[in-house]
């Protein structure tokens, strides 16, 4: 292109968004400010919806009673815990090859998160397991992955946490963030590899939901609002570390001593 | 509606402890975190925000005392 004048870069003149933009932290941190309001308000009521179809709409179990209602909760922050991981992983991975900052800021703005959702689907699942087992805690294949889990959640935030130089931590967690995705496959098939005592997935793509469709909807409702929740603490943990890494920037700068 | 009323609600069919022990630790979990980093972003606003601001104003006292 020889002609001077135009000074439009590619991706705006074939009328496509350019991506790269976004990926500078001084671009997106106003774009997730603007976000997060939006996913609150999408989580507020798909997690509402899904309490009141859990808890009040949906028949009690004939064999487990109302103690399965926990798989409202149970089975939307295991989905979570593994997907997370996932989300972390890709993004520590891009920060690795493609040296973008934003990427690994949003590696690390997910793992605390993630940590949380696994942390839950755990304690869910004991508080399940002790009625319907007659055991809080089993050691067999899911429960001990989604452990595993958990532990490699805590190592990537601690090795994070012990590097003092932010890039050098960002490289150092997104290696082991991206070993880790061994465990994910692991956890999600572990009811089909080995012998457990946790049940099969309540939903395959294989056949149809063995579930009544009352209890599918509120399922699926809860997990979209953790999905939603999940949009809003990464993007305000992301902020925070936007804030406090770029804090030298002009921009930055400009941004705390207005909104201080 | 399945409840006859608010106590069989709270009830659980017997399973009290065990479904409410989960909706209280995910309700406070997640209500935790989104406080925690509402308290983190207001400490780093403090923390140089206020750092910045006060270091005009001292650069402003500077330059009155210099006229």
């Amino acid at each position: 292109m020889s002609n001077t004048g135009n000074t439009l870069p590619p991706a705006q003149q074939s009328g496509g968004i350019n991506w790269f933009k976004y990926a500078s932290p001084q671009t997106f941190f106003p774009v997730a400010g603007k976000l997060i309001p939006l996913f609150a308000i999408a989580a507020l009521l798909l997690c509402a919806a899904g309490f009141y179809i859990g808890f009040f709409v949906a028949p009690t179990d004939s064999q487990q009673h109302d103690a399965y209602r926990i798989i409202f909760l149970h089975v939307g922050a295991a989905w979570m815990s593994m997907f997370i991981y996932l989300v972390m992983a890709f993004w520590a991975g891009l920060g690795l090859i493609l040296n973008t900052r934003l990427s690994s800021m949003m590696a690390s703005a997910l793992a605390p998160t993630g940590a949380m959702f696994t942390f839950l689907a755990l304690w869910t699942g004991a508080l399940w397991g002790r009625p319907t087992w007659g055991a809080w805690w089993v050691w067999d294949a899911r429960l001990t992955s989604e452990l595993i889990l958990l532990f490699l959640y805590i190592g990537f935030i601690a090795l994070q946490a012990s590097i003092d130089e932010p890039r050098r931590a960002d490289r150092a967690g997104a290696v082991l963030a991206l070993v880790g995705v061994v465990n994910v496959p692991i956890i999600y098939f572990s009811v089909q590899w080995w012998n457990t005592l946790h049940q099969g997935s309540s939903i395959n793509f294989s056949n149809a939901p063995k579930m009544a469709m009352t209890m599918l909807i509120g399922m699926l409702l809860m997990a979209l609002g953790f999905w939603a929740y999940t949009f809003v603490a990464a993007l305000l943990r992301l902020r925070c570390i936007v804030l406090e890494r770029e804090r030298h920037t002009d921009w930055a700068k400009e941004y705390l001593e207005k909104t201080a | 509606m399945i409840w006859d009323s608010w106590s069989d609600f709270f009830a659980m069919g017997g399973y009290a402890l065990y479904v409410w022990g989960s909706i209280i630790m995910v309700a406070g979990c997640m209500l935790g975190e989104v406080a925690s980093l509402m308290l983190r972003r207001k400490s780093i606003l403090q923390q140089f925000g206020g750092q910045r601001r006060s270091g005009a104003k001292r650069q402003g006292a500077r330059d009155e005392n210099a006229a």
